[in-house]
């Protein structure tokens, strides 16, 4: 198998074969995290320039590591500290940037598909660090190396993806991943925050309650309220969504008794998922996050011997 | 024209070799003691397997075996487009003070090796590092040489030598293609 992308922005754009191998890469580059030298030479004299334009704390730092990981030198520019502030063009900082020769620019931006505008312009490698209510891929990618490691597989497994799917990147990474390898997607919310004709994606299902989605569930997949994208019109009051929506200790016995539980993160505790469950014995939480660093130096890694279509 | 195949070394020829070898690590180190073996995927992992087999029959006691891959380590990832799948390292004990048998199968230009040696310092300090081969075909490029070989064979560099295992990764022959 071989990976001849030179950007990764979608899940979408992958065939099965190609999200196995990253996968698999993945695997087994953990083990340079474990050891007490927790750096290989790979990716030595590369430059990666990492472009947020919306918060992050787990995806910049994983990305970050995952290529200092791999020797390469990496260098973060967020918007508070960027020249949009002053009033920059996406594609001029683009273009800027390009002039001082990075290999790979990882963004992030609120704009759907504003990677793919700029893969037209620009002759370095771009990775999708989430955009918009579009796709997350690296998030997509570890929730299903999470969902391996438990399961050993991901073919024939039912997924439950509650919350607001409509703003939802990585329930959309998600869901173009699992369908490709088999897994069946159960998606439940807020009729407000479910975005119509997402049954088309797949083999995804819209159920009409929490309980219908989570019932008999390999894994159950909480979604964060966005406060930061919501109308008030989306849902009443926090209180009033979690007590449809919300994770608890009642209702995840709905699933199968070793069903795992994941996040994306950040959490809203008592929002979408109660503290019992978060901290619980169900919770893969950490583990998502670790398992980020392994998929980030995966996607690094082979974006580099991608060619340019 | 057809690739040309001659079997170079038949089973029987690889058990002996290996036995040979397996002696000499002992003869070398005076025993086991701190002795480990790190085979380089993936034939060098099988061989590394089969050497300790011999040791133990030998000896009496198993050594610890790693498996190490070379992928992120190799001095070529620029021109490898696209990049190589990464196999799994695995070495499940220090190698804090261990006099370490990194085995092989084809010893050809060294660099291979020299990956192995960089990953094996990342993963600790062994107090040595030997270096075990089934073959040696020659054609060096940077300064490295086996402690214990099972057959020289002189190669031009057009040809191309495998060592080839069964289905439960035992050596069957080795092949010199033309």
């Amino acid at each position: 198998m071989e990976f001849k992308h030179k950007h990764i922005i979608a899940l979408r754009d992958l065939n099965k074969a190609e999200i196995e191998l990253l996968l698999s890469t993945a695997e087994n580059m953990r083990e340079v995290n474990s050891r007490d030298i927790k750096k290989v030479p790979t990716l030595r004299g590369k430059t990666i320039i990492n472009l947020f334009y919306e918060a992050s704390t787990r995806t910049r730092t994983s990305f970050e590591l995952a290529g200092k990981r791999l020797s390469a030198d990496t260098v973060n520019i967020s918007t508070s500290t960027s020249s949009s502030t002053k009033g920059e063009t996406l594609s001029d900082t683009a273009l800027n940037l390009l002039a001082m020769k990075p290999d790979i620019i990882v963004m992030r931006h609120s704009v759907s598909g504003s990677h793919y505008y700029l893969a037209n312009k620009i002759n370095c490698s771009i990775i999708n660090a989430g955009d918009g209510a579009h796709e997350h891929p690296s998030q997509g990618l570890l929730d299903m190396l999470t969902m391996k490691d438990k399961f050993g597989r991901l073919d024939g497994l039912k997924v439950a993806i509650v919350g607001d799917i409509a703003h939802s990147r990585v329930a959309r990474s998600n869901i173009q991943g699992l369908t490709k390898l088999g897994s069946s997607v159960y998606l439940a919310g807020p009729p407000t925050m479910m975005p119509p004709g997402v049954e088309r994606l797949g083999n995804v299902t819209v159920c009409a309650t929490m309980k219908e989605a989570i019932q008999d569930a390999d894994v159950v997949m909480m979604l964060r309220i966005q406060q930061e994208r919501q109308g008030k019109t989306l849902m009443p009051n926090a209180r009033e969504y979690s007590r449809y929506f919300g994770l608890n200790p009642e209702n995840v016995k709905w699933a199968k008794p070793n069903a795992m539980v994941m996040h994306p993160g950040p959490i809203n505790r008592g929002v979408e998922m109660s503290s019992f469950v978060v901290d619980g014995d169900q919770s893969w939480i950490l583990k998502q996050v670790e398992n980020g660093v392994a998929v980030r130096m995966s996607m690094l890694y082979h974006v580099c011997g991608g060619e340019l279509e | 024209m057809g690739v040309e195949k001659t079997v170079i070394l038949d089973g029987v020829g690889i058990k002996r070799a290996l036995t040979r070898i397996a002696h000499e690590i002992l003869e070398k180190n005076k025993g086991i003691e701190d002795l480990a073996l790190v085979g380089i995927r993936t034939g060098g992992v099988h061989l590394a397997h089969e050497l300790a087999a011999r040791l133990a029959e030998i000896e009496g006691e198993t050594l610890p075996i790693g498996a190490v891959d070379i992928t992120l380590y190799r001095d070529d990832i620029k021109s490898l487009a696209p990049h190589t799948p990464v196999g799994k390292t695995d070495i499940g004990f220090s190698l804090e003070g261990k006099r370490v048998v990194l085995v092989d199968d084809v010893l050809y230009t060294g660099r291979t090796i020299r990956a192995a040696m960089d990953a094996l310092m990342d993963h600790g300090r062994a107090s040595s590092i030997q270096l075990a081969v089934l073959i040696d075909r020659g054609h060096r490029e940077l300064p490295i040489r086996a402690d214990f070989v099972g057959r020289n064979v002189p190669t031009s560099q057009k040809e191309k030598v495998q060592v080839q295992f069964d289905d439960n990764n035992r050596p069957v022959e080795v092949v010199l293609e033309k």
